[in-house]
This record gives structure tokens, sequence and C-alpha cells, in this order.
């Protein structure tokens, strides 16, 4: 368990090592994932090393969620004023992502496909 | 009742109404009573009739929402499992995200600005498909209001995560991998969680659209805003 914490634990430190010293615009929760993958790409890392942290904090990311949501209650007013805009921009927006990203998916992917075919 | 203001206390309560909030969820099987949603009500309702400053819950809460980065990290596995699937849909993956990216910045900017949001709650909404802590990041640049961002965050999170199959199922979208990455892309972590529940496929893709949206929305966000609302130059 020890050995979990720690590597799952080093790769956001490593993460947030590379964001202090470069600078770049990309957070280190994200770098820590990409180091996690590429440890077990080049096999530093076996996958029994990470499993079972990994997949604890995987199942159940939605609990962690609490708190942030929680700060809604400093914003009841602001929300009170602007909650025609705020409702409407948000739900119409994440339909939009949610259609628009699948249906590129799944057209790139069918074009591929049909490019694929025309060559065999 | 100085007491309430405890921490060990307010992280019961915080683990308590999500345990319970759970229990609800899979005894009357209504997926809008999300657990998430219902926690996050009772934390609220309890706070305010106690009398308690957030600042004071925020102590206890942020031991919890620590755990948060450490679970994006762990994301790094599944998609291990799942790279040679990957590997064979390098440009199908990068234009859908790219496509949900910016569809996601340029709607919601010009919803709130056509319904006459105020400027500061418009900022806040840009980077609402993406993770907590990156989120907040971009909302910080930009200058809007970042835990308005975290806020709106968790509940579009939720929002994806109830109705994205749903969604899914009337746009006629049925391959699992395309699902996944429409579900992550809109609805980041939250929505991952879901997708996690469905089916490994539908997970890892998810987990793609997190990744590469989280990355996509902080390298892009500031220029696409500065084009909608030149005024921030």
């Amino acid at each position: 368990m020890f050995r979990q914490f720690a590597i799952i634990i080093g790769c956001l430190a490593l993460g947030e090592g590379i964001v202090w010293l470069t600078g770049v615009p990309v957070p280190s929760s994200i770098l820590g994932l990409l180091l996690l993958t590429a440890g077990l790409q080049m096999g530093v890392i076996k996958e029994e090393w990470v499993g079972t942290l990994s997949d604890f904090l995987t199942h159940n990311m939605g609990f962690f969620f609490v708190p942030p949501g929680v700060a809604l209650m400093l914003h009841l007013e602001l929300i009170q004023r602007e909650w025609l805009p705020i409702t409407v921009a948000v739900l119409v927006s994440t339909l939009l992502v949610l259609l628009v990203t699948a249906w590129t998916h799944r057209a790139v992917c069918s074009l591929q496909q049909k490019l694929k075919d025309k060559k065999n | 009742m100085e007491y309430l203001h405890n921490e060990y206390f307010l992280m019961t309560l915080t683990f308590g109404s999500y345990f319970l909030a759970r229990r609800l969820q899979a005894w009357t099987r209504w997926t809008w009573l999300n657990p998430i949603l219902v926690s996050i009500a009772v934390l609220i309702i309890f706070l305010r009739v106690a009398g308690i400053d957030y600042e004071v819950y925020h102590q206890a809460g942020q031991k919890i929402d620590f755990w948060l980065r450490p679970a994006v990290v762990a994301l790094g596995l599944p998609l291990y499992r799942q790279l040679k699937a990957i590997r064979r849909q390098l440009l199908p993956i990068l234009l859908s995200q790219l496509a949900g990216c910016l569809t996601g910045i340029v709607s919601v900017v010009l919803i709130a600005q056509g319904l006459g949001a105020s400027r500061e709650v418009t900022l806040s909404l840009v980077p609402k498909s993406v993770t907590t802590p990156i989120a907040m990041e971009v909302t910080n640049t930009l200058g809007g209001i970042p835990s308005l961002t975290a806020a709106i965050v968790v509940l579009v999170g939720i929002l994806g995560a109830v109705v994205g199959f749903k969604v899914m199922t009337i746009g006629h979208v049925r391959k699992p991998d395309s699902q996944g990455i429409g579900i992550g892309t809109a609805a980041h972590a939250v929505g991952t969680s879901a997708a996690i529940a469905h089916g490994e496929i539908e997970g890892v893709f998810s987990s793609l659209g997190l990744i590469l949206n989280g990355i996509l929305t902080a390298v892009l966000a500031s220029t696409v805003v500065s084009w909608l609302l030149p005024q921030v130059g």
C-alpha cells in the first residue's frame, strides 16, 4: 500500500516539479497522469504496484467534488441575479460539447475506415 | 456551538451525507438524485442553518478535495491499459477534442453574453467542462471568480454524468468510444466516473476527453476569449 501511495503521489509531485521548473501552462495533475502512463508503458512501474489505489481513486472520484461544490453557497446572490444566462449557457453548451465531440469522433473514425477499405 | 466548527465533525458530515445519499439513490433508482448533488445541497443547508461560514467548512473540505489531483493522476492506469486502442485512433481523437473544446468555449461565451450575463460570470463559465483544478487556474488567468467556477464545474459534471448516455442515444451515437470521449470532454472527472461504471472502453475514452480537453482549454482559453470579448485584450 505504501508503494501505491508513493508512486501516485510521486507522479503528482514530479508534475508539480515540472510546472515549477518550466512554467508550462499544463496542470500538474495532467502531467502526473501522463508520467504514470509513461512509467507503466516503459515498464518502470508495474501495474500491480498502483492498481489497488488507482482503482479506488478513479471509482470514487465523484466524492472529491463535494467540497468544491459547497463553494456554491458563496455565490447564491450572484446566481439568483444571473440564473437565466448561467443556466441556459451551461445547459446548451454542455449538450453541444457532448454531441459535437461524439459526432466528430464517429465521423472521422468512419472516414478513416472507408479510406482503409478503398486501399484494400 | 463552537463544536460544529470542528473539522473532524465537518468531515464526518461530508462522508456521512455522501454515504447516505448513495444509499438513497440505490434505493430510489432515480438518476437525478445524484449523490454528489444531494451531499452538496445537504451540506449547504446545514452550514446556512448552523450559521457556519464557508471558510470554516473549507478547512475540513480541502482535506477531501486534496485527493482530486491524485485521482486525476490515477487515471493514468486505465489510459495505459488502452494505449493500443488509442494509437489506432489518433486523428479522430485529436480532431474531436479540438471541435469539442472550441464548441464549449465559444457557445458558453456567446449564450451567456447574449442573455446579459456580467463579464465576470461569463469568464467564470469558460472552463466549465474541465476538471476543477484546471478550471480554477483557467478562470484565474481570465479574470473570473475561481470559486464560482469550481461550483459550476461540479454541476456540469453531474449534468454530464446523469444525461450523458441518454443524450448519446438521442444523438444516435452507439459506438462506446465516441460516447466515452464526448462525456469526458463535456463532463470531466464526474462524467468519467459514470463512464467507468458503464464499461472499460467508455471509461478510457472519457479519461482521454478529460485529459485532452483539460490541456486544450488551458492552452486555448485566453486566446479564444480575447477574440470573443475583445476588450480583455
